[in-house]
């Protein structure tokens, strides 16, 4: 029996009829064609998935479509405003974060609910916050100093 | 990897979702966070005709403390909530602490302390705490409710005293005598965080320095959590030296009955690490005892 949920994903609105079963990774990228979330493991491990829903960053693999009635989803392709990066993504860009880049977008978006709650983070606390995200081309340096710019630029 | 189709409702309240469960039955299974349920349905290990979501009901989601200075949580309480709770922080700090090192922030972001519970993954860290800290878990049926304590709920693996018409809306937490110190050590899988072997302990020490109660929980070990209660017997009543934690920490590991033993870990190496937390989760809490 489908159901039917509004989502509003990166400030649009959407009203979809949806079966309980769909997960949410899958309702954004077949249903609303937003495939800059990714589908990594697909077991809750990999966090290529990460999206932010009402501020808290989620492994989409593992929430089904109807749990996000009614909420904000922030996906990847949200962050960048009127051309402009976000300074998450700018960190990426400027310290060479990623190689293949398909952990990035589940990692930036993990890093935006991290830097929110806690502006100046250690690079001890970066390193731990991204337990849940996995880079298989070991880019992890470089990944904590794009975190440690995007930190900088946000509080400048 | 998509579960078998399932009808789904939300409900808003626990009357509502009492409702539900009784009219649905055995072909229902309660959401939580998810983070258990979903993964094994997508595996189709579980293939419920009907979830029901409590993540709807606000009335589950809280933290507040007694006059007694216990704390009591709404079973719908995050990680992330526990984590960030100065209450929490301020009257069990191990606790705040031990949320933080569940899965990894996303996971905390969804993952509850009631669905830990009732879910009762032989890995899972809550219960190990909920041990140590004496837990008392409150239900509701759609008759009355009851009140459960910690050492009667685990029952065998994936199996609690809970049943199949009751909800679990709050854990209790006494609070906690003057010097008690608290301490959860685990060896966390590589990739789940899941609790290889995981061990709380929860320890008070009288002003002549003699332990006089001692609470241990072991997760990952066996099908369920478990006290090690021939360690908590070996540190009572004893002033507490390197040597009678080496002592009491040996009994831990050699206590577990039915060892797991899989691609993680064999049995004989799970028993090692039982003895090895227990005894860097006894030294921990009783540096932080007094």
């Amino acid at each position: 029996m489908p159901n039917e949920i509004s989502v509003t994903v990166n400030g649009t609105r959407h009203t979809s009829s949806v079966e309980p079963r769909t997960l949410l990774v899958h309702y954004l990228r077949d249903e609303l064609g937003l495939t800059g979330t990714h589908v990594g493991c697909d077991t809750s491990q990999c966090g290529a998935c990460t999206v932010v829903v009402d501020g808290s960053a989620v492994k989409s693999c593992t929430v089904l479509a109807v749990q996000a009635d009614g909420s904000e989803v922030t996906t990847i392709e949200g962050l960048a405003q009127d051309g402009e990066l976000h300074p998450v993504q700018e960190g990426f860009w400027e310290e060479h974060g990623l190689q293949c880049g398909f952990c990035t977008p589940g990692i930036i978006m993990t890093l935006h609910q991290v830097l929110d709650e806690q502006p100046d983070p250690s690079e001890e606390e970066i390193r731990h916050s991204l337990a849940g995200n996995i880079c298989r081309c070991t880019g992890y340096q470089n990944i904590v100093k794009a975190a440690q710019f995007a930190a900088q630029r946000m509080q400048e | 990897m998509i579960p078998q189709a399932f009808d789904y409702y939300a409900p808003t309240s626990v009357t509502d979702a009492l409702r539900l469960l009784r009219q649905h039955g055995d072909d229902a299974k309660l959401l939580a966070g998810g983070h258990s349920l979903l993964p094994i349905m997508k595996l189709r290990l579980s293939t419920p005709q009907c979830l029901i979501d409590l993540g709807r009901i606000s009335d589950l989601r809280f933290i507040s403390e007694s006059d007694d200075g216990s704390l009591a949580i709404g079973a719908m309480s995050t990680y992330h909530d526990i984590k960030n709770s100065a209450l929490v922080q301020a009257r069990v700090p191990a606790l705040a602490e031990a949320a933080g090192e569940v899965g990894d922030v996303q996971v905390q972001n969804k993952g509850t302390i009631g669905g830990s519970l009732a879910h009762a993954d032989p890995a899972g860290d809550f219960p190990a705490l909920a041990l140590a800290l004496n837990f008392e878990l409150v239900t509701a049926t759609t008759r009355s409710g009851r009140t459960i304590a910690i050492d009667r709920f685990f029952r065998d693996l994936l199996t609690t005293a809970l049943r199949p018409n009751e909800i679990l809306t709050e854990v209790h937490i006494p609070a906690l005598p003057a010097g008690t110190g608290v301490s959860y050590q685990k060896l966390p899988n590589k990739a789940s965080h899941y609790a290889v072997v995981g061990v709380a302990a929860a320890i008070t020490v009288g002003d002549d320095g003699v332990c006089t109660e001692a609470r241990i929980g072991v997760t990952g070990a066996g099908p369920t959590a478990v006290r090690a209660r021939n360690t908590e017997r070996i540190l009572k009543g004893k002033h507490v030296d390197a040597a009678v934690i080496r002592r009491a920490a040996k009994r831990a590991g050699a206590n577990v009955e039915d060892l797991n033993d899989d691609l993680h870990a064999s049995a004989e190496y799970r028993e090692h690490l039982t003895t090895v937390f227990a005894a860097r989760a006894i030294e921990e809490a009783l540096s932080r005892a007094g």
